[in-house]
């Protein structure tokens, strides 16, 4: 039964080009230019899914991107699948695979439909009423059910393999929607030179014009005059036209994101193409020509397959060749219908009445079809349709004066097409923050002020009628031209025959004769909601439109209400008895349509999801089979296992080899600071708690810095290069929020200070060389520099050459043993870190990582800044009061060290635990308690803050953070954890060479 | 994205080379130390959190590195001026009759 609903000639579609293509595994065949939806119709095909609650038949709708029922699923190649997209926004291509959702085992057969005679128990918050208790079942039981059973098309599970762009671009005016009050407002800024962008969400541009088959512009057929439009618009290089493009997002200061579908609509697109492209358009003006929705009417059973917007039947006709069916019966309170009719009828369509609300239908459009010899019913309202998979009849009834409603009679048909008057498409204005106005004349919301630099033009503010919106979209474009350009001009609005504007609409359910609680008249068809569910919702108590939709989930579907918000707010309107605008309307948000998460990626995925820093010495690492941590940005070696070796026993080994002979280790990642100016060392006296203004030249100094709440922010040693220069070292995670902070004091605080700061974090490559043997090693390759104890001192920096390269030498420790940082310049590190390790190699040495690291300064109780300290921690809470200058009048954070709550006892202190099994290791973050069993909400003592294996001490070993830890040394006290409690004494936190002895040496 | 103009650079740069620093005009007290402890919390936590025109500290990072003053609408998310640092702050109440003309 190929294209049996195929009219025999006309539309934009290709008619020597067949395509085949498959739907729930049955191949079709439609014309190139044919959309999913239209080749389905031309083929008989209304039954397209099923819905999302009570899993009832439903069939095309629309012709639009408001669709609500057709959401097919569109598989490619594996990673390629995607779900929820509208059959008629889908072009169809040689190969289309699509299939229906939400269906189980088929479409006309789903065992899900029994929803639908339980109907009764899914009413208005049913999920709320009935998913309740007990609560630990909604996570394992309840939400499960309610997402396999309900729902929409299945997310895909596979990485997408394909690419997605991203585009900046500024433009004077962009036109979103290429109707003819868009391609008026194009056309108007382009003759005044202004540059111009149009997007429209279609294949094709031209909106309502590629569908009018009767109007004229200027002695030519609409389509003809927009194709001439268009085409002079794409001879004009300041103009860029953007088909398959939906203006979804309208954010501040006239920013708006399109989505471009680039192509998803061929067969096999060439692959240097990306799948989908997000513009992000800077536009001087905008202006907003997204047309009119058609309403449904909320009639019992009106969600029927076969039972269709009358526009969206006009459309297919007229576009496609495709129809909607072969006796058709239209239902309106609107005179555009009466178009529909005249254009099926002329096709050879029969259309068996017309069913018109208004006691009697009048006007050029109702002549129109009286003439043209079809049956119009004035007074007369469809009660309701039957039919299983598909409409067989609608059921008519009259309306009474007194409003009452009394049986015409059954009309058969195979199509019913309705129109309940035209919704302004307001969603964009919205998103531009505007306030949108009720009109009552209009029975409409409508654009308010413009809040920012924007207008809409032609049915999106209640203009109709083919002249008027020419007129129109004329007058916006020239308006928007004017604001950026002097030359602006308003070309001639062409001479127009036909396309009258149609009056008439309705809001809300219509009357019918049948028993209220045995019928369902939809308002949201993707969310199954109807009247009576929102009228419910009333009564419940939910008088807020807000509340309503969200306990209805009316206007919640993916079409944001476009087609059901003006229903629904009817009824809720009558029920509360309230006017309209006393209801208000929900607002519509960013994005316009459902936008794929590639679209929003782009090319920030993988690796270029975020940047990634290395060393200059990383390559290195990477050859010597270093396993890595991410620190912040950083790859850092984490630790050099040899073959056959474990983390746990590569680490041991590491640590010995710094303890007993020499360790070479990365230390670039390390924040650096250069600190420069007359007053330098009076800006890191106020920074630092440490007194600066004496430390000598040549001298390192580790310092603390405070948040002005008293709380660490950061460490790290510092080194004064001269008299006005300091070395200043960060925490690697901390360097810019230090450099911020420093700022920050300097430019708003201390503007008098003579400093400057520069961040040199990627200027050094720092080696650490640590161990008994540094010295050794790295002695034959210094010129310039003692190395001697007594000319160079534990905490003290040189400068001369290493390798030959210029370096800055420091004499530091974060290991306990005696060592140096040598920082030379980044562009010189690997050569310089090859030639150290030449030495520490035939020293005995080896390369150790972070996790070494962290073993070595917890044996020696020093801290990390966010591990032992959580943004709560003093200096005096980890045992460094002497860090703090007692004799200096100011420094950042002075003042919150005496508050009351930071001298009261019983703040959380560091100290060492051990275990008393030397084997246990404790887990970091797990809670210490002073009892083995405690009761139930006995508060912590504290927390582990650091727990390793040390080789050193042959046994485990931890720092922990405990209530008045100081004072508990020699305690015994308990971490309970899932295995069973573990007990644990309370010790110093330095666990080796407490005299220091070593870093002196 | 917001367009924030930066009155060092005197250009209009897009909101992600800025940051967000806080209130204006609460200047660290000289000698914090002589502060009881209410007025010192009055400094470290105290803020006027308007509905409407508020004097906000901005700092463009990823442009001159620059902090400067501006007056922002809480509610439509609009900068009304921006000034360098140290400059006085603006009348509000005359801000609101210029908006409204």
């Amino acid at each position: 039964m190929t294209h049996e609903f195929r009219t025999s000639a006309g539309g934009r579609i290709d008619r020597s080009s067949p395509v085949e293509f498959t739907f729930d595994g049955k191949s079709y065949q439609g014309f190139a230019g044919d959309t999913l939806a239209s080749a389905l119709l031309a083929n008989g095909v209304h039954l397209v899914g099923r819905s999302y609650k009570y899993h009832r038949p439903r069939g095309i709708v629309t012709a639009g991107s408001e669709e609500p029922n057709a959401l097919v699923g569109i598989a490619r190649e594996k990673g390629q699948n995607t779900p929820n997209l509208r059959a008629p926004q889908v072009e169809i291509y040689q190969g289309l695979n699509a299939e229906s959702q939400n269906r189980f085992p088929s479409l006309s057969f789903d065992i899900g439909a029994v929803n639908d005679l339980l109907s009764p128990l899914f009413v208005a918050g049913f999920y709320y009423k009935t998913f309740m208790w007990p609560r630990s079942f909604w996570q394992r039981v309840y939400e499960p059910f309610i997402r396999s059973a309900a729902g929409l098309g299945k997310a895909p599970t596979d990485p997408d393999k394909d690419r997605y762009a991203n585009y900046y671009a500024h433009c004077d005016v962009l036109v979103i929607g290429s109707g003819p009050a868009g391609l008026a407002a194009a056309n108007a800024a382009a003759q005044s030179g202004a540059r111009v962008i149009l997007c429209d969400e279609q294949a094709e541009l031209g909106g309502s014009l590629l569908h009018d088959a009767t109007s004229m512009i200027d002695g030519k057929s609409a389509a003809d005059w927009a194709s001439e439009t268009i085409k002079a618009l794409s001879e004009n290089d300041r103009v860029t036209l953007l088909p398959r493009t939906t203006g979804f997002g309208y954010y501040a200061q006239n920013f708006v994101a399109l989505a471009e579908r680039v192509t998803d609509h061929l067969a096999n697109p060439d692959q240097s193409l990306p799948r989908e492209r997000l513009w992000q358009v800077r536009a001087k003006e905008v202006v907003i020509a997204t047309g009119a929705i058609e309403r449904p009417l909320v009639f019992p059973e009106n969600d029927r397959p076969g039972v269709m917007m009358a526009e969206a039947g006009r459309i297919y006709l007229n576009r496609y060749g495709a129809m909607a069916g072969k006796r058709v019966v239209i239902a309106t309170a609107c005179d555009t219908a009466y178009r529909t009719a005249v254009d099926l009828k002329a096709a050879g369509v029969d259309v068996a009445v017309i069913a018109d609300l208004r006691p009697e239908p009048v006007g050029v459009h109702v002549d129109a079809a009286r003439s043209a010899g079809i049956r119009v019913e004035g007074a007369c309202v469809v009660t309701g349709t039957k039919g299983r998979l598909r409409v067989k009849s609608a059921r008519l009834g009259r309306i009474r004066p007194d409003g009452s409603v009394t049986v015409m009679g059954e009309e058969a048909c195979d199509s019913l097409l309705m129109s309940g008057g035209w919704t302004p498409n307001v969603s964009l204005y919205s998103q531009s923050r505007g306030k949108v106005v009720w009109d009552e004349e209009a029975g409409a919301y409508l654009p308010g002020p413009s809040v920012q630099h924007e207008r809409s033009a032609g049915s999106c503010h209640g203009v109709y009628g083919l002249h008027a919106v020419l007129e129109d979209g004329y007058r916006a474009g020239e308006s928007a031209a004017r604001a950026v350009s002097s030359a602006a001009k308003r070309p001639e609005t062409p001479s127009v025959s036909g396309g009258e504007a149609g009056a008439g609409g309705t809001l809300g359910a219509l009357p019918h004769d049948r028993d209220p609680s045995r019928v369902r008249a939809f308002i949201d068809f993707q969310n199954d909601v109807t009247a009576k569910d929102v009228k419910l919702a009333v009564r419940e108590g939910f008088h807020s439109i807000e509340h309503i939709k969200r306990y209805t989930t009316t206007g919640m579907a993916t079409d944001q209400g476009r087609l059901s918000n003006m229903n629904a707010l009817s009824v809720a309107s009558k029920s509360l008895e309230k006017p309209i605008p006393q209801v208000g309307l929900t607002t519509f948000r960013q994005p316009y349509t459902p936008v794929t998460f590639g679209t929003f990626a782009t090319t920030a995925r993988g690796e270029a999801f975020d940047p990634v820093r290395r060393t200059p010495m990383h390559d290195w690492a990477v050859e010597k089979g270093a396993e890595f941590e991410d620190v912040s940005l950083w790859k850092r070696a984490w630790y050099f296992p040899r073959p056959g070796e474990s983390m746990h026993e590569a680490v041991a080994r590491e640590c010995a080899t710094v303890r007993e002979s020499v360790g070479i280790f990365d230390a670039s990642t390390l924040g650096k600071i250069e600190v420069v100016g007359p007053d330098a060392a009076e800006f890191l006296n106020r920074v630092y708690t440490n007194p600066f203004l004496k430390l000598g030249v040549g001298r390192l100094r580790y310092g603390i810095m405070l948040s002005e709440a008293g709380f660490i922010m950061d460490d790290g040693v510092v080194g004064r290069i001269a008299e006005d220069r300091f070395h200043v070292t960060t925490t690697t995670g901390g360097a810019p929020r230090v450099l911020a902070h420093l700022e920050d004091y300097l430019q708003t605080e201390w503007p008098d200070l003579n400093v400057w700061l520069t961040s040199t974090t990627e200027q050094w490559a720092v080696i650490a060389v640590q161990g008994p043997r540094a010295r050794d090693v790295i002695a034959p390759l210094v010129e310039g520099i003692d190395l001697s104890t007594e000319s160079m001192p534990h905490m003290s920096v040189r400068e001369g050459r290493i390798c030959g390269v210029p370096t800055r030498l420091f004499r530091m420790s974060f290991t306990g043993e005696a060592g140096y940082e040598i920082n030379v310049p980044a562009s010189r590190g690997r050569e310089v870190w090859d030639a150290v390790w030449k030495n520490v190699e035939a020293a005995g040495g080896a390369p150790y990582g972070t996790e070494t690291m962290h073993v070595l300064r917890a044996e020696k109780g020093y801290i990390i800044v966010g591990q032992e300290t959580d943004g709560t921690v003093v200096p005096n809470d980890v045992g460094m009061d002497w860090a703090v200058g007692k004799k200096k009048a100011d420094f950042i954070g002075i003042r919150s060290l005496t508050r009351p709550d930071i001298v009261a006892a019983g703040r959380k202190q560091l100290v060492g635990v051990l275990t008393k099994d030397p084997k246990v290791i404790l887990e970091e973050g797990a809670q210490i308690t002073a009892e083995a069993s405690p009761a139930l909400k006995t508060p912590a003592l504290g927390h582990v803050t650091s727990s390793y294996y040390s080789s050193a001490l042959g046994r485990s070993m931890a720092l922990a953070m405990i209530a008045d830890g100081r004072d508990r040394i020699g305690d015994t006290i308990y971490v309970p954890t899932a295995e069973g409690v573990v007990v644990v004494e309370i010790v110093s936190p330095v666990f080796y060479d407490a005299e220091g002895g070593k870093l002196v040496a | 994205m917001l367009l924030i103009s930066c009155p060092y650079c005197g250009v209009e740069r897009p909101e992600i080379e800025f940051r967000h620093a806080g209130e204006a005009h609460i200047a660290r007290p000289a000698e914090p130390s002589k502060l009881t402890d209410e007025e010192w919390a009055e400094y470290l936590y105290m803020r006027t959190n308007p509905k409407g025109l508020m004097a906000e500290r901005w700092r463009h990072t990823h442009g001159c590195g620059r902090f400067f003053n501006a007056i922002r609408d809480t509610v439509s998310d609009k900068f009304v001026t921006v000034y360098k640092m140290g400059e006085a702050k603006p009348d509000l109440d005359q801000l609101l009759v210029e908006a409204a003309q």
